[in-house]
């Protein structure tokens, strides 16, 4: 510890407890209590605004659609993380097949709904298809498909594709990482004895990852709980694609219904809580091995 | 022999499984930066794979749709609004982390503990829980719609997950710096200017390119302090707008986008090291 007079550690940490408390500790506050108000938080209705979105139909299609989103995205982008990280691990181009993979990381959903919208392009069977995935369905004589407007199945799935594509590389690093910390040694015993390479990834390599494998899973989960900007481009909501985030930002800018915006908000907190719990858990576990 | 010629065959399938996988990685970008150099009757014509049946035609390709994004399409002021909001919400958060870090890591004081556990719970908050009061005191401080009250949203914003990762860098340097450094009579400014700094470049990178990358592809924080004004609105604001207006002309929408990339992807190949450890570093928030 470093010797200081009392009042040294206040002067440091002072900024940035102040903008804390100012961006994030004092408006969640008042946004759970505004969220008992009607649109312009004059008058007190109770838990109307909460009614509204538990009966809603557009609201309960976005918690379905976010239902769908952490059911699939979660394990898709864990999954494909691994197997990549592993395979990966055994050919000498690793670190460019890595870089492939983790490079939707660094632009933005913007830019990757851009990407995306143009693989879903759709035309009328008449005219040439520029969507690459409507030319390999007119290459094999099918009709071409406007992937983004057939509700509500395959209209989402093409989302959350976008978001597996975008964060498999997230997955990979940090599983990668992982999966290199196994002692080699412990591998080749098991070759030594004869278990096949498909044994050794069930009985060894995924127990050993498993603490690694939660903690990526946690972290998905919270981003797709979160999951805003490629809807936002793709559909905005449309054709039952809606989702939570996006419902917030249009109760609150298009309908100007802050009551309505603040209880979408605090839902979806509580929904985020129990990540929070096992964040500080992990936290104070760590501090405990300090 | 024999036993090696096995082996390379029996491999076959594993580098066929990881090209593929990465050629389809790759393929939907590709689509994109051919695209943005076609020229509009080809682009409505064909798709942008046809450029490979003959691939020496350099005639095929235009910067024309370059110059009318960034010139009359207004990407050009988007990309310097970009930069412009990101530069300082980037180096503040930073500063003010980086003092907050080292306190708690290396001084103590009443309520060090509590406060610390207050932080990490609020790596997790989502965004969307802070808006409304927030553009509320914006609106009435005037600060919606101009750069100083977005710097410093971003500040607040990234400051928790900043100040953890610089905790956890800090926290590790070994103690036995701070106290000879403390009996030999420096002042804790000096101890953190001397020595923390110093030594915790390599995750003061990290949180950087994070923090850059963060703000640069950030949307729903600019649509909603910023909105839509073309005077300060950012790339991502700007072309999450044509996709609206322009939905067909995908030779402007890839170069705008494009355009929006550039930069990002080029910190990302150059520094990708420092990106990866910090990733590492702080797995806990996207």
């Amino acid at each position: 510890m470093v010797r200081t007079k009392k009042i040294t550690p206040w002067l440091y940490i002072t900024p940035a407890v102040f903008l804390l408390f100012f961006f994030l500790v004092y408006p969640s506050i008042n946004t759970v209590y505004i969220s008992f108000f009607d649109y312009n938080s004059e008058k007190f209705v109770g838990f109307k605004n909460y009614l509204y979105c538990f009966t809603n139909e557009i609201m309960l299609n976005s918690f379905r659609n976010n239902i769908l989103w952490v059911m699939l995205f979660v394990p898709l982008t864990v999954a494909l993380g691994l197997i990549i990280a592993v395979l990966a691990d055994r050919v000498k181009y690793e670190s460019i097949v890595k870089s492939v993979i983790f490079m939707p990381m660094a632009i933005s959903f913007v830019g990757a709904g851009v990407i995306w919208k143009f693989v879903y392009a759709y035309r009328p069977a008449s005219a040439a298809q520029t969507g690459i995935l409507n030319a390999l369905r007119s290459f094999f004589q099918l009709e071409p498909l406007p992937w983004l407007i057939i509700r509500p199945w395959l209209n989402n799935f093409c989302l959350i594709i976008v978001g597996v594509w975008i964060w498999t590389g997230f997955c990979m690093v940090v599983l990668s990482a992982s999966y290199k910390g196994i002692p080699r040694e412990l591998l080749e015993a098991a070759r030594v004895d004869g278990a096949t390479e498909f044994k050794i990834f069930w009985k060894i390599i995924l127990p050993l990852m498993k603490p690694t494998i939660a903690v990526v899973a946690t972290t998905m989960t919270i981003n797709v709980l979160k999951v805003f900007d490629i809807v936002y481009v793709m559909t905005n909501g449309n054709f039952n694609t809606e989702v939570i985030a996006n419902r917030m930002y249009k109760e609150m800018f298009i309908f100007r219904n802050y009551g309505r915006a603040s209880a979408i908000a605090v839902i979806l907190l509580v929904l985020i809580i129990p990540m929070i719990i096992i964040n500080i858990q992990r936290f104070r576990e760590q501090e405990a091995i300090r | 022999m024999i036993k090696k010629l096995i082996s390379i065959i029996s491999g076959i399938p594993l580098h066929l499984v990881i090209i593929t996988i990465a050629l389809i990685w790759m393929l939907p970008s590709v689509g994109l930066l051919i695209t943005s150099f076609r020229p509009s009757a080809d682009v409505a014509a064909s798709g942008w794979w046809t450029v490979f049946q003959h691939p020496f035609n350099f005639t095929c390709y235009t910067l024309e749709n370059y110059r009318e994004v960034i010139l009359k399409i207004g990407i050009g002021k988007a990309f310097l609004n970009t930069l412009l909001i990101t530069m300082p919400a980037t180096i503040i958060p930073i500063l003010i982390a980086s003092f907050a870090a080292y306190a708690f890591a290396w001084m103590d004081f009443p309520g060090r503990r509590i406060l610390f556990v207050i932080l990490v719970g609020l790596l997790v908050v989502p965004l969307q829980m802070t808006m409304i009061p927030i553009l509320r005191i914006f609106n009435n401080l005037g600060l919606a719609g101009t750069f100083p009250g977005i710097w410093f949203a971003h500040t607040g914003y990234g400051l928790p997950l900043i100040i953890y990762l610089l905790y956890n860098f800090i926290s590790g340097l070994p103690s036995e710096l701070f106290d000879s450094s403390s009996i030999d009579g420096a002042t804790p400014f000096q101890i953190f200017s001397k020595l923390v700094i110093p030594l915790s470049l390599p995750a003061l990178a990290s949180v950087t390119i994070f923090q850059f990358l963060w703000v640069w592809n950030d949307l729903l924080v600019a649509l909603v302090y910023l909105g839509g004004t073309p005077d300060v609105a950012p790339l991502t604001v700007r072309i999450s707008a044509l996709v609206g207006s322009y939905g067909q002309d995908w030779e402007l929408l890839t170069a705008a986008a494009f355009v929006s990339m550039i930069l990002p992807l080029s910190l990302f190949l150059g520094l990708q090291r420092y990106f990866v450890r910090g990733i590492l570093a702080g797995s806990v928030k996207g």
